[in-house]
């Protein structure tokens, strides 16, 4: 039974990692939403999903044009990303601006409101302007980076069996460190990170400090935006299809990720996402062998659920969130 | 107490436009029975009933649009009849309380002699409990699960395959003509999935083949890369996924990315053009059983295909022609039963007999004759290989009861 | 002007004139155009404006009760649409009670619960399951399917099996606060809902993604129960209970322990309330509602499967409390109401009625934006335009406001004070 398990786990981690990846970024919007406004952006699924249709409708009119053979594939790639994440930024900025920031002295709650009808909006409208283009609302992106490359992790330990990887795993793993880490500089060591925090901090002594408040919740919502955007393109290309409805779960896995891992701490959604997406396809694949058939595969969610309720009792504010005292 | 004055200055407002729709409503309410009355005849309505949004929507869709050109070839020779054919299509959202208010309000518009539905079993089931207190007859273009007849309703037809005879078809097939050994089946943990998955393992344990694995997936994902690596593990011959094209098509992809290089083999869910442009080449070495012949093959199949794609500007999906067909099968028993009324508006009793007694009727993609249950004596199953990546594929068997 | 409408306010005759004659208007004009949705609607919502008169309590519950359980079917009765429009009242008033229970833990107790349809289900699955020959499969003694008239037992059984759930997931969560309540509770639904879709292995007892069907309808005297119409004095009666406990509950001791909780934890505790329990009991309260109609849901659907108790259906719940007026219990059952009769209503007809100008070739709408698949989209946009507009919710809740003289004033008022503070209580 262990051997099963062992033989599997290198391709099973490589896996985990990439989807891990996925979370992880999307978590991240998440997070910063919450933690400069307490309030949870549940559209931000959709625009990770929109993300993802401008970005295929790009790399598809790229290659109707046959630019993708006349420059070097990763500068296609980058020009997409830098092209999708401008666009979905400006879009989180236009829902910040028409859904949230009239309700921001309302009660929290009322916020999840208008963020579900946007997501409505979304899906439909992404959904419409697609079946018009095209007929159906499925869309397939050309494949690009499908080479594979073979890892023989048995030659680290004779009980493993060999994996294999789609060379769009690295891509998609690069990029992704390289979004956490500018992320990361950007929000601790600049002047405008410097005023996220402290507008995350207390808003109305931000604002006494000459900080706009407004500016950088809307620069929040860029960010965050943009970086779901570019994520909805790198997932494109990890998978290949996609359709309007795929932001909804996975907003919510990436949401748990960023609870996972405290939210509205940035190093918190990255570690969690990760560390969900190697859970579900750690369960997914090992958990019949494991039961002896008596759970299936389908359970992986409520693999993943109960380590998360789990957790969060024994560290109520997740893996790196910051125990607040509350005063009365 | 300012609230209270606007409130009350609300209160009279919505007592005036009480007031006013109180009369307008009795007036549109007339209009309607004025309108019925002139447009070329008594009105006959057919209602449709599948998902148009949500995750399952092209095929929700492809059924309303072969329905509803089946409606409209058949326009004129209803109106020579003195009828006025109306078609109401109606959004299922593939939730079952949707469909079983939607069922209640078709069943009370008297007009609605019929319904051509659902996508989803677990919609049909509930719906039909309410079609049958109505007396409408209902055509099944898609639903397999064997519950959708085996309770005995008078007025429940399909014009598909039942599960049980698909999926054993299609094991029969795998381990006799494809010699499978060692079977891994994965399925979509829908009522559809779950029960032709069910079906092909019976079928395949008594064709003498070892099961060794049965395992779901989530529906609406997009990563089966976690399943795929249990796959990987136990090195089966064949791979069967009871589930639908979206979900099959980047299963064969992921597989065929991580070398698994097996035969895969799916039921009538996966039989779409989508299917293809999702796995692109990775296709090739998939068999599917299909309850339908694959349109195309036959002449009347490519005018079908034609047709539809000048009408509606898009490429027809597996259900397109079932809609077709059953719209067909409906409108024949209606004629039927208008012809035996005395060229009068037959009641909805009346339909439900004739739809119950067609026989040998010619659609599109299958012959159609209901059995004392309502399902098709002539539902074939068909198995097609992909080996190229085109649509549609190539037909190598078929299977009759 | 203002005039005008002082003295409407204060004169209840007026007041009594005006309901009147909308309630005879909106009857007779539902009466007569069977068919007319807006009638129908227009009834309806004389219990609103009923909500808005200067009567006393007993007066208004007299002509609520008197509209619903006599002049409403009445009026609809008198054409085919009358099952469709107790269908859309039956679940009306299942979601109603649901949104109440969910309002004592969101709305009063402050826990923001996710995952609340999952005591919907376990209230469905209770009576589903041995109500159906399923129950065969693994219980040992006894024969089934049970008879219908074991349904009002089990109103009973889902009503306590659901809290016994609700105190379950209460105690993992108690450490749990805000947000990450919310991703627990929505964990638990997700949990709930797969293990029920994957109960079929290694003993059947949900019978997984196939669903129960067949039901047993509930039996009363050798009646059965087999329309909406019938199903909707089943649904009225327990709603009117659920109403009843609710708002009892809401001015009790606990009541109010439950909005101290939710202003401040600490405080409430320092005050002397036991948390635990407190929590606890919001969960099983709010549980025990959703369990007892999902028991009346499965025996209305007579089929019970897991695609009805997805995230949406408790999202779609959470909404209906927000929009009403969280902590509000009139709110709650406004914005109960509006969002299922919108849902699968008025959407419904609006979409028909823009599929038949589209067929019939009045206006063109090109196919990707076909009317009929619209719903989604009015929906979100509807919310989104009353979230901006009603940001409190449509009738927000009041706290009551005592007089401090009149309390001060001390024993020889005790009868006023007390019918004065009662009187704005329920008027809040």
């Amino acid at each position: 039974m262990i051997e099963h398990v062992l033989q599997t786990l290198p391709q099973v981690i490589i896996d985990g990692l990439a989807l891990g990846a996925v979370y992880a970024i999307v978590a991240l919007g998440y997070t910063m939403v919450y933690g400069i406004l307490e309030l949870i952006n549940f559209a931000h699924g959709e625009i990770f999903m929109t993300g993802a249709f401008v970005g295929t409708a790009l790399l598809l009119s790229f290659s109707a044009f046959g630019w993708l053979s006349s420059m070097p594939m990763l500068l296609a790639l980058l020009l997409v990303l830098v092209a999708t994440s401008i666009v979905t930024g400006l879009l989180g900025m236009g829902i910040e601006r028409i859904a949230y920031r009239p309700l921001r002295n309302a009660p929290k709650l009322i916020t999840l409101i208008t963020a579900i009808g946007i997501s409505f909006l979304l899906q439909d409208f992404v959904r419409f302007i697609t079946e018009l283009k095209k007929g159906n609302y499925i869309l397939t992106g050309p494949s690009l980076f499908t080479g594979q490359v073979n890892i023989s992790a048995s030659s680290i330990w004779s009980g493993f069996h060999d994996a294999s990887v789609k060379s769009s795993f690295f891509i998609v793993l690069v990029t992704a460190v390289v979004m956490m880490m500018t992320l990361d500089f950007f929000v601790n060591k600049t002047k405008w990170g410097m005023a996220m925090r402290a507008v995350a901090q207390d808003r109305e002594t931000a604002a006494l400090m000459s900080v706009n408040v407004n500016k950088v919740i809307a620069l929040t919502f860029f960010i965050g935006s943009a970086l779901g955007g570019a994520t909805g393109v790198l997932f494109a290309i990890q998978y290949g299809t996609i359709d309007p409805y795929i932001g909804f779960i996975l907003g919510l896995k990436a949401f748990t990720a960023a609870v996972l891992g405290g939210i509205g701490n940035i190093r918190g959604a990255m570690f969690g996402g990760i560390v969900l997406g190697l859970l579900e396809m750690f369960a997914a694949a090992n958990l019949p062998i494991v039961s002896d058939g008596i759970l299936g595969a389908e359970y992986k969610d409520v693999f993943a659920f109960s380590i998360l309720i789990i957790v969060l009792i024994f560290k109520p504010e997740g893996l790196f969130g910051k125990v607040s005292v509350e005063k009365v | 107490m300012k609230k209270k004055k606007t409130l009350s200055i609300f209160t009279s407002a919505a007592l005036a436009i009480g007031l006013l729709a109180g009369c307008s409503a009795e007036k549109t309410s007339e209009t309607t029975k004025n309108g019925g009355d002139s447009g070329g005849g008594t009105v006959i309505k057919i209602a449709t009933q599948s998902p148009l949004s949500g995750g399952a929507a092209t095929l929700g869709e492809s059924i309303k649009l072969g329905a509803q050109l089946a409606l409209e070839e058949q326009k004129e020779k209803f109106e020579k009849l003195g009828f006025k054919l109306e078609l109401v299509p109606y959004d299922d959202q593939a939730d079952p309380k949707k469909g079983v208010a939607n069922a209640q309000l078709i069943g009370a518009d008297q007009q609605v002699l019929g319904v051509v539905g659902h996508l989803n079993s677990g919609v049909a089931i509930p719906s039909s409990e309410i079609y049958e207190k109505y007396s409408i007859p209902m055509v099944s273009p898609a639903n397999t699960a064997t519950d959708v007849t085996d309770r005995g309703l008078k007025t429940v037809n399909r014009i598909c395959a039942r599960d049980d005879f698909q999926g054993p078809a299609g094991a029969k097939f795998a381990v006799e003509k494809l010699g499978a050994k060692k079977i891994f089946i994965i399925q979509d943990k829908t009522a559809y999935g779950t029960g032709l998955a069910e079906a092909f393992k019976k079928g395949a344990e008594e064709a003498g083949a070892e099961i060794v694995g049965f395992e779901g997936i989530t529906i609406g994902e997009k990563d089966f890369n976690g399943v795929l690596n249990q796959v990987l593990a136990k090195k089966p011959d064949l791979v069967y996924f009871g589930g639908m094209y979206t979900e099959g098509g980047m299963l064969i992809k992921q597989a065929r990315d991580k070398g698994i290089n097996v035969p895969f083999m799916g039921g009538d869910g996966m039989d779409s053009s989508t299917l293809v442009e999702i796995a692109g080449d990775a296709v090739k070495n998939t068999f599917i059983t299909s309850a339908a012949g694959i349109a195309t093959a036959t002449e009347a199949g490519k005018q079908f295909a034609e047709k539809y794609k000048q009408k509606f500007g898009k490429n027809i999906e597996s259900y397109s022609a079932y809609g077709y067909d059953a719209m067909g099968v409906l409108l024949n028993a209606i004629e039927e039963a208008i012809k035996a009324n005395g060229n009068k508006l037959p009641s909805r009793e009346q339909v439900a007999e004739a739809v119950r007694n067609v026989q040998d009727y010619e659609g599109v993609v299958t012959k159609v004759s209901f059995d004392e249950k309502g399902d098709n004596k002539y539902a074939k199953i068909y198995i097609y290989k992909f080996e190229e990546a085109t649509y549609p594929a190539r037909l190598e068997d078929e299977v009759s009861k | 002007m203002k005039k005008w409408l002082n003295v409407f306010e204060q004169n209840k005759r007026i007041q009594a004139t005006l309901i009147g004659a909308y309630i005879a208007t909106t009857f007779i004009s539902l009466y007569l155009a069977q068919k007319s949705v807006v009638a129908f609607l227009l009834l309806l919502s004389s219990l609103l404006f009923l909500y808005f008169t200067s009567f006393s309590n007993r007066v208004k519950w007299g002509i609520g009760i008197l509209v619903l359980s006599v002049l409403l079917p009445l009026a609809a009765s008198q054409g085919e649409a009358y099952q469709s429009y107790m269908e859309v009242a039956t679940l009306v008033g299942i979601y109603i009670a649901m949104a109440l229970g969910l309002n004592i833990v969101v709305g009063l107790a402050g826990l923001l619960d996710l995952g609340f349809v999952a005591f919907f289900a376990i209230g469905a699955y209770t009576y589903g399951i041995f109500a159906t020959a399923q129950a065969n499969n693994f219980m040992p003694f006894g024969k089934y399917p049970l008879s219908g008239e074991s349904f009002w037992i089990f109103l009973i059984v889902g009503c306590v099996v659901a809290a016994i759930f609700g105190v379950l997931l209460g105690i993992p969560v108690l450490r749990v606060k805000g947000d990450y309540l919310a991703i627990v509770t929505l964990g638990f639904g997700e949990i709930i809902r797969i293990i029920f879709n994957n109960l079929d292995k290694p003993v059947n007892i949900t019978n997984g993604a196939m669903g129960l069907a067949s039901v047993q309808p509930p039996k009363l005297f050798g009646i059965e129960f087999m329309y909406p119409s019938q199903f909707y004095y089943v649904v009225l009666v327990i709603l009117l209970l659920t109403i009843f406990i609710v708002r009892r509950l809401e001015y009790s001791k606990i009541g109010r322990a439950w909005k101290a909780v939710r202003e401040n934890e600490i405080a409430a505790q320092a005050m002397g309330i036991p948390l635990v329990r407190t929590k606890l009991m919001a969960f099983a309260v709010g549980a025990s509602f959703s369990g007892m109609m999902g028991v009346v849901f499965a025996a209305k659907q007579t089929f019970v499967d897991p695609t009805s108790f997805t995230l949406l259906e408790s999202i779609t719940i959470l909404v209906m409390v927000i929009l009403g007026g969280m902590g509000s219990v009139p709110g709650v059952i406004l914005g109960a109401a509006l969002v299922t009769i919108l849902n699968l209503q008025v959407l419904t007809e609006l979409t028909n009625w823009l599929n038949q100008l589209s067929l019939s070739g009045v206006v063109h709408i090109p196919d990707a934006l076909s009317p009929a698949k619209m719903q989604r989209f009015i929906f979100g946009l509807i919310l989104i335009v009353f979230a901006l507009y009603r940001p409190q919710g449509l009738l927000p809740a009041k706290n009551p406001r005592f007089d401090e003289k009149e309390l001060k004033s001390g024993v020889t008022n005790v009868a006023d004070g007390k019918e004065g503070a009662k009187g704005v209580y329920f008027n809040g």
